[in-house]
């Protein structure tokens, strides 16, 4: 890739002889060895590899799992069982997948943030943030239709409660949401598409990593700063990231065993450990914990209390439920349009002091959102919501916007080598990793 | 002869300014096109096979038994992989569906456009807001304001018609397409 880092030196005459004529090897010794990284990468940096390894782990596991799984409806939840039970380390693969898909998913969100507050997504890194949030479209894809094949009450009634949500759209949504379903309702049709999608999903996943990884590489690492930064700043990613990325590795492994080994069903809900009945509705249906923000914007959108003068959509045909359908796509698709929208020249939120507070404003609202999608939506969880739908898009259509053009950022430096080394007014002052 | 062909191959631009078009470039709008049908019609089959299957359409009715019901009750039966209620209303359940101004109703229905015969009340089970399954058959249920159905999911409240009256739900509950085979059998679908 990268025409100026020096080619490796393979000993062996065979590895040559390969890579004279299939150059995979000094491929990967360009962007996985050699790769030129900013020296100041802080522990944030961490959270790309550790999803990359998050997906390795998800694919392995899940790749057993099939092998003992049936997806057939008069089958699937017994078959499950049969993995808890009688599978050798059944039940630890199991945990193991499905906390995996939890950890997976903070460890994407923080990741998610990390660019938010130093501004990775600005030019020229525009399509490597954008390939990350079709990478994240796609997870969701994956885990909603993975959290289906166990066939419990909660597979069955939040299959049927989202693939409802196409219903929304007009004339053609009910014949689309039988040509999902491949039926009237939810049933093994439903079950055996979704799994074969579940199983192919996470490899496109896989494709579009790497495309991340090779727009990633095109013009390096963004760093702590955000400041476009010389050779002189870099160094190799082996040994100085690896054995970094090595250690977060080990203790990230501490938190997700705590919860494969001490906790594995604290963060799944127990009614999907009875059986699916078509019949019979739990009494409050709620999806993971990782949909909770979108599922709280999706049923916020009611034209009632905040948003009653959105009422006016209603005679252009659009129902408060589309209307809720939008919105929630809205709120992941305005992250394809964020590089545009931030008006400011300055990637990192250390040099931006109002951006600095507002991005923890916003992580906030998100936080929020998130508790109100898993409460019963009584009227005042409602007024919260909405409110809170309202921030979230305020902060990426107005406050984004506008800040870039009304606050004064501070003195960028000019490069990482002189605030660290001295060059910097005040001495040899080495900034405190945030 | 040559030279002028590919000349005019080259997007000529006539005198006046506007292209003519060459032969050549009808023959790639030819190509693409066909190709693009071609690409369709392979898909197609692809994207028909995930429609519901001949087996689904076939088990598409189902017959019911309803004298065994008592007045004031439903049973649910499932149709086509939904439930379907089957209500034996009584006197009073009719009077107050028929007594309602349609012109007050979020989806308006008389209750006689919603039923064959007054005392039995047939409709789909599934809340039209995000198909939950109301709940509503048994007299010591929660049946909502109206004495019809309660949703719990979000909260809809159906009428003894079947009528939504309160809740997020926009529609009526459906009512499919069933005959009375004898007093005491329906079929559906």
């Amino acid at each position: 890739m990268s025409a100026d880092t020096t080619n490796p030196v393979f000993k062996s005459g065979i590895l040559r002889w390969i890579d004279d004529r299939l150059p995979i090897l000094s491929w990967g010794y360009d962007e996985f060895v050699a790769y030129p990284a900013p020296k100041n990468l802080n522990y944030w940096w961490n959270f790309g590899s550790l999803a990359g390894l998050m997906l390795t782990i998800q694919i392995v596991t899940g790749i057993v799992l099939v092998m003992q799984y049936t997806p057939n409806t008069t089958m699937a939840f017994a078959s499950v069982e049969h993995i808890m039970r009688d599978v050798n380390y059944g039940w630890l693969l199991r945990y193991a997948h499905a906390n995996g898909a939890s950890m997976f998913f903070v460890v994407v969100y923080i990741h998610i943030a990390r660019g938010l507050y130093y501004g990775s997504y600005k030019a020229p890194r525009e399509l490597l943030w954008m390939l990350g949030v079709v990478i994240f479209l796609l997870m969701m894809a994956t885990a909603f239709m993975g959290y289906v094949l166990p066939w419990g009450q909660m597979s069955f009634w939040g299959a049927k409660v989202i693939t409802n949500l196409f219903s929304a759209i007009p004339f053609v949504g009910e014949p689309i949401v039988t040509w999902l379903w491949g039926g009237f309702s939810v049933d093994n049709p439903t079950l055996n598409r979704f799994f074969s999608l579940h199983y192919l999903l996470p490899f496109i996943i896989t494709a579009v990593v790497f495309l991340h990884i090779l727009a990633l590489h095109q013009f390096g690492s963004n760093n702590p700063t955000g400041i476009d930064i010389s050779k002189k700043d870099k160094i190799p990613f082996h040994p100085y990231y690896t054995v970094k990325d090595s250690f977060g590795v080990g203790v990230f492994f501490l938190i997700y065993a705590f919860f494969v080994f001490f906790a594995p069903n604290v963060l799944g809900h127990p009614d999907n450990y009875i059986p699916a009945n078509p019949l019979v509705t739990p009494p409050h249906i709620v999806p993971e914990w990782y949909f909770l923000p979108f599922y709280a914007i999706l049923r916020s959108t009611v034209y009632e209390q905040l948003f009653t003068p959105l009422g006016i959509f209603a005679w252009f045909g659009i129902t408060a439920k589309l209307m809720g359908v939008i919105a929630m796509f809205a709120s992941i698709a305005v992250l394809f349009v964020l590089p545009w929208l931030d008006t400011s020249r300055v990637r990192s939120a250390r040099f931006r002091p109002i951006y600095k507070w507002l991005f923890w404003v916003f992580v906030a609202d998100v936080v929020l959102l998130g508790w109100v999608g898993g409460q019963v939506p009584t009227e005042g969880v409602v007024w919260i919501g909405q409110f809170a739908t309202l921030y979230y898009f305020i902060h990426f259509l107005v406050l984004v916007p506008l800040l870039g053009k009304f606050e004064r950022p501070s003195r960028l430096p000019e490069s990482i080598n002189k605030p660290v080394l001295g060059g910097a007014p005040g001495g040899a002052q080495a900034q405190p990793a945030e | 002869m040559a030279d002028a062909a590919v000349r005019s191959d080259q997007g000529g631009v006539g005198a006046d300014g506007a292209d003519p078009g060459t032969r050549r470039d009808f023959l790639e709008l030819l190509a693409w096109s066909t190709m693009g049908v071609g690409a369709i019609s392979l898909a197609w089959p692809l994207v028909a096979s995930m429609n519901p299957s001949a087996d689904v359409l076939a088990v598409s009715s189902t017959e019911v038994k309803i004298d065994g019901i008592p007045e004031g009750s439903a049973i649910t039966v499932t149709w086509r992989g939904s439930p379907v209620f089957v209500r034996h209303r009584t006197a009073q359940e009719i009077q107050e569906a028929e007594a309602v101004d349609v012109s007050t109703l979020r989806d308006p229905q008389t209750d006689e456009e919603r039923v064959e015969k007054p005392e039995w009340l047939v409709v789909v089970g599934v809340c039209t807001h995000l198909g939950c399954v109301p709940v509503g058959n048994r007299p010591t249920d929660n049946r909502g304001e109206f004495g019809g159905w309660f949703c719990p999911c979000h909260g809809s409240q159906f009428d003894t018609s079947g009528r939504i009256r309160k809740g997020p739900a926009p529609l009526n509950l459906v009512v499919p397409a069933y005959a009375f085979e004898d007093d005491s059998t329906i079929s559906i679908g």
